[in-house]
């Protein structure tokens, strides 16, 4: 039962991080305001998500995996956007745009 | 009871991924459609973590990691293009 309820507040944290970089991804006004909203919150909603499913399967080499999905994608979603914001940034100083 | 919560998660992160396919049709930039497909990206790995614990299949969970990795690779792909105007 006790399970029950950390799966239930794990998963539901993880669905009302993803709306918030959903609705960030939609409403903002800029790309790098956009990445900002959805970098962070993605990566907090799929860390969530993760972890109520490894809670729910328990100790097992399934969990495990998830666990290796969790540390993948805790690693390489900041460097992906770092990437994006670089070559977004390069691109409109080279067009001699204001910043 | 879980399997009730996962599955409506499961369709809530579906229909949040068609909404972010709207900002990956209408941006105005290149860069504003890599950052949609990056999240897409995220939100179908842990789409199908979700399938593979709702229908008990346990090789699923295979798919969803090689799925992240392809993820990641395209979006350096696409940045390096759109950086550069090549791949290398």
């Amino acid at each position: 039962m006790a399970k029950d309820i950390v799966i239930l507040v794990l998963i539901l944290g993880s669905g009302f991080f993803f709306m918030v970089g959903t609705v960030g991804l939609i409403r903002l006004p800029d790309v790098f305001s956009r990445m900002h909203a959805t970098t962070k919150s993605d990566t907090l909603g799929a860390g969530l998500a993760l972890i109520a499913l490894m809670v729910y399967r328990g100790f097992d080499p399934v969990s495990l995996k998830l666990f290796l999905i969790l540390i993948f994608i805790y690693a390489t979603n900041p460097v992906s956007a770092h990437i994006i914001a670089k070559a977004a940034y390069d691109k409109e100083k080279r067009a001699g745009g204001e910043l | 009871m879980s399997y009730v919560i996962f599955t409506g998660v499961a369709i809530f992160l579906s229909l949040l991924a068609f909404v972010c396919l709207y900002r990956a049709y209408i941006g105005p930039t290149a860069a504003d459609r890599v950052v949609s497909i990056n999240v897409i990206t995220t939100k179908v790995t842990v789409l199908i973590a979700l399938i593979a614990t709702i229908t008990g299949q346990d090789a699923f969970i295979d798919v969803a990691l090689i799925y992240a990795m392809m993820g990641f690779i395209a979006t350096i792909a696409v940045s390096k293009y759109i950086e550069k105007g090549k791949l290398y």
